[in-house]
């Protein structure tokens, strides 16, 4: 899989600016309140939504690439537009996990890495971000159990 | 404290939820027809009618309040619209509560309706990165994906089963069976919700309720009136909490890809937050509580609300289900209407319709699907964009 992206000439990501492209050690993109502590993913630049806090700074930062699955899911039925379409016949059913992320204190959904089902998934299992491509090749992040 | 901040309930009406192909208008109409014979008050004699905002029709702009005080013959009452996504029937209902409480009018009629979009709901088309119902799709999670999330963290955390929300189903099919304005009345047992296939794991197509057409009107006024026209017994209204979530968010809630981070403050469920509120406005708990109607999007959802309505314990209710106790004929009986799963959503409809439910129950009128001696009433639900509400109703 990674031979296949590696040649091609700039990996595109599904959405810009939401997470790193390296191949090894994706992270997602968030970012922190200065004034209190408080990440957000996706960004939030403006005004911190703690109630107590006043904060208008906010600092980028890399989330924590690895948590404790939540829960967990999967689309049985291809998903409407904007998903991208395959054929019916060609739809292949995928995990979907809620990873709770320890240092950030907030729980983030992704795909699971094609190839793993509900059935092997349980909560509290350690999970890590890594890159795949959807059906039209661009890079979106997604959870992997952690052998 | 409480007594002197109740309204009367004079008079309840629906439209049966179904896909009837019309305007909501029609629906509408019907119901607030029915609410007004049921409660004895002449139209002419409503001084307020507040609406609960349909949107989804091709008029985003329609106002609901309007519209129903035109087609039920414009005669200069005072008129307004609430929109609070599934919560907006109750926040109509809290609109007229307190022009009544303010002494601003003495009797009001409440109004929801809604006709069911044709095909799948889905967001506008372009790229459009900074709307999170256009990531969430574009990343393939969908509206069941979120309630399978919390089915599953059930099954983790508390050993429900499949079996449990199957149970849910059939208990539910069973109440609304002899309910005519339930859209679906057909028993179904284990080994149908069974064959039903799987949509998100571990929801089937039967543990997740469908969008309807329908209708739910309710005439309040204020105790005085109520006493006035001889109905010094009609039911109370007791409590309409309709709180905003606290932040920090501890479930992932639609359209969001993750919840807010509970660094700095801990982590706070909207849920449970509903139903206290309308506790401690009410001045009554969760012992006092004889029958509930909750928001059953799916089926192990209505678990999760017996839990947050505080009657069992975190983890508990699948047993409560087990034990019948949340059957008519039960200690506790929870969606006695027959619930989503019988209704389908109704968006703006789908809160007053919960409290016309509650109406029939206390007054002793709901037929087979009667709960013995209900005295105390409660209702729960939340939708998009942080509301949701809980209603109390007491005979
Ligand atoms: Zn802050």
């Amino acid at each position: 899989m990674s031979a296949v992206l590696n040649e091609q000439a700039a990996p595109v990501p599904v959405l810009e600016g939401w997470f790193t492209l390296d191949q090894q050690r994706p992270h997602l993109l968030g970012t922190r309140c200065t004034a209190c502590g408080t990440y957000y993913f996706p960004k939030l630049k403006g005004y911190c939504r703690n109630p107590d806090c006043n904060g208008e700074s906010f600092e980028e930062v890399p989330l924590s690439r690895s948590g404790k699955l939540w829960s967990f899911t999967n689309a049985s039925y291809q998903p409407p537009e904007p998903y991208v379409q395959v054929d019916k016949d060609a739809f292949v059913p995928f995990a979907i996990a809620a990873v709770e992320l320890e240092k950030e204190k907030m729980i983030v959904l992704g795909q699971v890495v094609a190839g793993t089902g509900v059935e092997s998934l349980r909560a509290g299992l350690t999970m890590e971000l890594v890159l795949e491509p959807l059906a039209d090749g661009k890079l979106t992040w997604k959870w992997k159990p952690v052998a | 404290m409480s007594t002197n901040r109740d309204i009367a309930i004079l008079g309840v009406g629906m439209h049966p939820w179904g896909k009837w192909g019309k305007n909501f208008v029609e629906y509408g109409v019907k119901a607030a027809r029915d609410a007004l014979a049921d409660s004895g008050v002449n139209w002419r004699d409503i001084q307020f009618v507040s609406g609960a905002a349909t949107i989804r029709n091709g008029y985003p702009g329609q106002v609901a309040g309007a519209t129903f005080a035109q087609a039920l013959g414009w005669q200069g009452a005072q008129v307004n619209t609430s929109y609070a996504a599934c919560a907006s029937g109750s926040q109509a209902l809290a609109a007229a509560r307190s022009k009544i409480l303010s002494g601003e009018c003495e009797v009001a009629l409440v109004i929801g309706s809604d006709t069911t979009p044709k095909g799948f709901l889905k967001p506008q088309p372009g790229d459009r990165p900074d709307d999170p119902d256009w990531v969430r799709f574009r990343l393939g999670i969908t509206n069941p994906t979120y309630f399978a999330l919390y089915a599953r963290r059930r099954i983790e955390m508390y050993g429900d089963t499949l079996e449990d929300f199957a149970q849910v189903k059939i208990k539910n099919a069973q109440h609304g069976l002899s309910n005519v304005n339930a859209r679906y009345r057909k028993v179904f047992n284990a080994a149908d919700v069974a064959a039903s296939p799987m949509v998100a794991d571990p929801l089937r197509l039967m543990d997740i309720c469908a969008t309807s057409d329908g209708a739910a009107a309710i005439i309040v006024s204020s105790v005085e009136y109520a006493r006035k026209i001889g109905k010094a017994k009609a039911p109370r209204i007791a409590a309409i909490s309709t709180v905003t979530p606290t932040f920090a968010s501890a479930l992932v809630e639609m359209p969001d890809i993750a919840t807010d981070s509970a660094v700095a403050v801990p982590a706070q469920s909207f849920r449970a937050a509903l139903p206290r509120k309308a506790y401690e406005e009410a001045g009554i708990g969760p012992a006092d509580v004889s029958v509930a109607e909750v928001y059953d999007l799916s089926t192990a959802l209505e678990l999760d609300w017996i839990e947050d309505l505080q009657l069992c314990a975190r983890g508990d209710a699948a047993r409560l289900l087990r034990e019948g106790a949340t059957r008519v004929g039960g200690r506790l009986p929870v969606n006695p209407s027959g619930g989503l799963a019988c209704f389908g959503e109704a968006v703006p409809a789908q809160a007053l319709a919960q409290v016309c439910e509650l109406t029939w129950q206390l007054r002793g009128q709901a037929g087979e699907r009667q709960v013995a001696n209900a005295k105390v009433g409660i209702t729960a639900n939340q939708g998009l964009f942080g509301h949701g509400s809980s209603v109390i109703v007491k005979a």
